[in-house]
């Protein structure tokens, strides 16, 4: 068995909220969206998903209600609140420092 | 933001239950739909069911930590607290000792510190008191003396420090009443008095400013109490008249009900100074003490200079009177509270030490239980309990416990509080008012907490620690295999040394204060302390002015109180002995170079008989005769103290003594030496004394000692009663025994109050210590069956069991009492102000203290050793 690159610690928030900016989804949607959109590369482990979703819904970023799939089973639909996108942007951008702080080392370490 | 977070996990916690519930609907959807994704992949069903529910892991964990996420842990909490309360239920043995010995340890600090805050936190009813100053004169041998009239008025009116100087001083009176003439003690103080303290009246008004001054009217304040008990509280009482002395009081007001001062306690009449006394007519009569309230901005040290530079102004102004006087300027506080402080403190660090052994006796308890639960935090461990989730568990389970002694601890401390503030005897209330109002007020709550702080802290943290060094992999293992654990061995062997050590640091300052009471009543006081009965007496003025009535007055009493059945000899004097260090005198010695310095001495005076009555040693020459008059030039009997300090290698016998100025009316010769009698308190050193003929300087105000040959508690009432025959307009008065007066001296007080606590709390601490070794000795034991077994079975004898025990606790006792006695010699050099006529390193006190503590231990670690050595091989090799 092949072993999955772990998500990155910390992003997680940030890739839900980021996946919420595309409209309301539940839970199994917002997994399989991340694992779609990256390739089949990130995996979100359901053990990770749940807890994760419970602390934005408690910081008020997300908003959560219960509406009828398309398959008929009820589900709870997460949609992303301005506090949310607020809070998107400040993690975009902490990351993108981040990647290219990281990048730099990472380009020519002789100089360094 | 906060708020909002708060308001949506409090919303959420109201409707938990649906909470939940849609948790495990959205979890039980993103299965089906997982599974439906593998379906559709080409899995079977069945196939699809498992892989989903594996990937999905432990759904109740992760509702539970979705859960944690956002709740309170309230319910996780409820849930230790719950499974707590079902182990103390458990072990109900060891849920109520740990909770009654926290209970005994919290108690006995709170009620000690609630006298220390009494005492020592805010001792003075007054004003901003911090800025009040006593400002007192002092000399080589008094480092505060009183101040004299004539200096104090100089003080006021030069000083800049001091936005109000103000004097008192203490006086009686005869008052009419009823039931006849009693004395009633009085106070004379300078017009600012009150103002300056910042009291208000609660009727009338206070003393203006002028009032003081000789020949002014006659005016008297009144305490509240004298105005309830002896003016009914009537409200009509101002401007009223009252007889002091034969003299007309107008009263012009009421002092408040919470009214107190300490110097003056007893004072129920408080009137100005007025017209100078005799000795207040003196610069070099010492007789007022000062009390002052500083300027704002200026600094104690800063008035302190200040009095010392006008009083060597002084000095050289008038070098007769006042050359070696100086200033005496300190707190209020200090002269108040500065007697009971060093008692006070020590009785509060015994409490700490007493709370310290009582924590260290819960922990160990504490620690003792979590070993032998190991098997069951392992096996928590093993079904996934995280380490976090059971330190929680045992932190709560402190908490519970500590939560518990802690309320015991309040109710033993409130009772202990009551118990001890009727110990406290009512001679020490005089002197120590606030001593007499200790409560739960918030100092006291606020440190009970913060004790109660530490010990929950303590006893959370044991466990955990205990917890966090073990692996769970061992508990589960190693069950009841070999010998005890190491750690175990390790804390819990140090913890009970600790206890032994601070037992011995009690045991011995116990043994310290209880030989220096002892040495206290037993000290040589010169005299048989034994069948004497005292009696004050105070002269009404109006029939006693002149020398030869005063003189027909003691002859009177000479002859009645010896005429009494059962009475012996009959003395007078103008002061009783082993009272103070007072009531002194400057003498110069007629023949030997003298530089102005001030020889201060005792004096006293006497009536032929006293010396005789007292049992005093005569070691020369003659004591006085009937003769010695003031018919008859002065003549002196001087203490041994005095004849070696002043005639040392010499005889003292016909030497002349004088004053500064060897004026011929104030020379004297010495007619005797008497073996020192002791004026002064039990703990002062013996001062030189002279002592005259009361026939020749006649006072109205005297004591009365009779030496009885039956018991003189009895004589007491014919006494008085025969006094009053003869004037029942003479003020008779603290009518004792001389052991009564002995036994209730505040010295004596004091000492007796510490020893009795001190060695209460060494009591306690004995037991909780030798208890605690017990515990670990059993423990021990009880784990090591096994071993014992296969030792016996190896050939082993009973004593050689018996011997490896004992040596364990023989071990633990010795380190124990080495270092307690290093920590005891510590400590007793710190209380060394309470320690009289013994050594802080006093070796007989430490060897009884050893011998205690080492039988005790001894008796605590034979059970053990007794069921160790009675171990049965074949039983305890079989029962695992």
């Amino acid at each position: 068995m092949t072993r999955r690159p772990e998500l990155l610690p910390g992003t997680l928030d940030m890739l839900i909220l980021k996946t919420l900016t595309r409209g309301a989804l539940h839970g199994y949607g917002i997994a399989l969206s991340i694992k779609r959109s990256s390739d089949d590369v990130l995996t979100v482990e359901e053990g990770s998903l749940y807890p994760a979703l419970q602390r934005l819904l408690v910081q008020g970023w997300v908003m959560g209600e219960w509406k009828v799939t398309e398959t008929g089973r009820r589900a709870r639909f997460y949609t992303l609140t301005a506090a949310g996108r607020k809070q998107l942007n400040v993690e975009l951008s902490q990351f993108e420092q981040m990647i290219t702080a990281i990048g730099r080392v990472l380009r020519d370490p002789q100089e360094a | 933001m906060a708020m909002k977070r708060f308001l949506n996990k409090l919303a959420l916690l109201f409707r938990r239950d649906q909470f939940r519930n849609e948790l495990d609907e959205e979890m039980a959807f993103h299965r089906v739909q997982v599974e439906q994704e593998l379906v559709d992949g080409g899995m079977p069903r069945e196939m699809a069911r498992t892989a989903a529910m594996r990937q999905f892991g432990n759904a109740t964990r992760l509702n539970e930590q979705s859960r944690e996420v956002v709740g309170f842990r309230i319910e996780s909490v409820i849930q230790d607290l719950r499974f707590a309360l079902r182990q103390l239920r458990r072990s109900p043995g060891f849920a109520l000792t740990a909770t009654a010995i926290l209970a005994l340890g919290m108690g006995v600090s709170v009620a000690i510190f609630s006298f220390v805050d009494a005492a020592l936190l805010e001792p003075l009813p007054y004003a901003s008191p911090d800025r009040l100053l006593s400002v007192d004169e002092s000399s080589a041998l008094f480092l505060r003396s009183n101040l004299s009239r004539a200096d104090y008025e100089d003080w006021k009116r030069e000083n800049h420090s001091f936005s109000s100087l103000d004097a008192y001083t203490g006086t009686g009176y005869l008052l009419n009443t009823s039931s006849g003439t009693v004395p009633v003690p009085a106070a004379r103080v300078s017009d600012g008095f009150f103002s300056t303290l910042g009291i208000k009246m609660m009727l009338g008004r206070g003393f203006l400013p002028g009032e003081d001054m000789p020949g002014k009217p006659k005016i008297a304040i009144l305490t509240y109490g004298t105005w309830l008990r002896r003016y009914g509280g009537r409200s009509d009482i101002i401007g009223r008249a009252v007889d002091l002395s034969g003299a007309d009081y107008t009263i012009v007001g009421v002092l408040p009900r919470t009214f107190e001062f300490a110097p003056r306690r007893d004072s129920e009449f408080w009137v100005p100074l007025l017209d100078k006394s005799g000795c207040e007519q003196r610069r070099s009569c010492h007789n007022l003490y000062g009390v002052g309230r500083l300027r704002d901005g200026i600094t104690v040290d800063a008035a302190r200079a200040e009095m010392k530079a006008i009083a060597a102004q002084l000095a050289k102004q008038y070098p007769g009177s006042n050359q070696g006087q100086s200033a005496s300027v300190i707190p209020l506080a200090e002269i108040i509270v500065g007697p009971v402080r060093p008692v006070l403190l020590t009785l509060l660090a015994g409490a700490g030490l007493l709370l310290l052994i009582a924590c260290v006796n819960v922990s160990s308890l504490l620690l003792v239980r979590s070993e032998s639960r190991r098997r069951e935090i392992a096996v928590r461990g093993a079904l996934g309990a995280t380490p976090a989730r059971l330190a929680r568990q045992f932190v709560t389970e402190g908490l519970l416990l500590t939560a518990a002694g802690c309320a015991g601890g309040m109710f033993t401390g409130v009772w202990l509080m009551k118990l001890l503030s009727r110990l406290i005897p009512q001679n020490m209330l005089v002197h120590l008012p606030f001593l007499g109002d200790v409560s739960m007020n918030a100092h006291v709550i606020a440190f009970a907490a913060s004790i109660a702080l530490l010990a929950a802290l303590l006893l959370a943290a044991t466990p955990v620690l205990r917890l966090s060094f073990q692996d769970i992999r061992d508990g589960l293992t190693e069950g009841e295999r070999g010998a005890a654990g190491r750690l175990w061995k390790r804390l819990g062997a140090n913890l009970v040394v600790v206890e032994l050590a601070v037992a011995v640091v009690l045991l011995a300052g116990a043994g310290l204060l209880g030989k220096s009471f002892y040495r206290l009543l037993h000290v040589d006081n010169g005299f048989d302390t034994t069948h004497l009965a005292t009696v004050q007496v105070m002269a009404p003025e109006s029939t006693y002015t002149k020398d030869a009535q005063k003189i027909a007055l003691y002859r009177e009493i000479e002859r009645r109180l010896g005429a009494l059945p059962g009475v012996e000899s009959v003395g007078i004097t103008s002061d009783l002995p082993v009272q103070c260090n007072c009531d002194t005198d400057w003498i110069r010695i007629a023949g030997k170079p003298f530089h102005g310095e001030h020889n201060e001495v005792n004096e006293r005076e006497v009536s032929p008989a006293y010396f005789a009555t007292l049992k005093a040693r005569l070691i020369g020459g003659r004591v006085f005769t009937a003769a010695d008059d003031v018919n008859h030039p002065r003549v002196t009997v001087i203490n041994e103290a005095l004849a070696k300090k002043y005639f040392p290698g010499e005889d003292p016998i016909g030497k002349m003594i004088g004053e500064g100025d060897l004026a011929p009316n104030s020379m004297r010769q010495v007619i005797g030496v008497i073996a020192n009698v002791r004026e002064g308190a039990a703990d002062d050193n013996v001062w030189p004394a002279e002592y005259f003929s009361i026939y020749h300087e006649t006072d109205r105000f005297f004591s009365v000692a009779v030496r009885t040959t039956q018991d003189e508690k009895a004589m007491l009432p014919s006494i008085v009663s025969a006094l009053h025959q003869i004037d029942p307009n003479m003020g008779v008065f603290a009518e004792k025994t001389m052991t009564q007066q002995i036994e209730s001296s505040e010295t004596s007080l004091l000492h007796q109050f510490a020893t009795w606590l001190v060695a209460g709390f060494a009591v306690m601490a004995l037991v909780l210590g030798v208890v605690g070794l017990y515990g670990v000795i059993a423990y021990s034991v009880s784990r090591r069956t096994r071993e014992i077994g296969v030792r016996m079975a190896l050939g082993a004898q009973r004593g050689t069991v018996y011997a490896m025990v004992m040596r364990q606790a023989g071990r633990l006792t010795g380190v124990g009492l080495a270092i307690g006695l290093v920590c005891a010699i510590g400590a007793s050099l710190l209380m060394r102000k309470l320690l009289f006529g013994v050594q802080a390193w006093d070796l007989p006190t430490l060897l009884s203290v050893a011998f205690v503590l080492g039988c005790a231990s001894m008796a605590a670690s034979f059970l053990p050793a007794r069921r160790a050595a009675s171990v049965n091989p074949t039983d305890a090799l079989r029962a695992e």
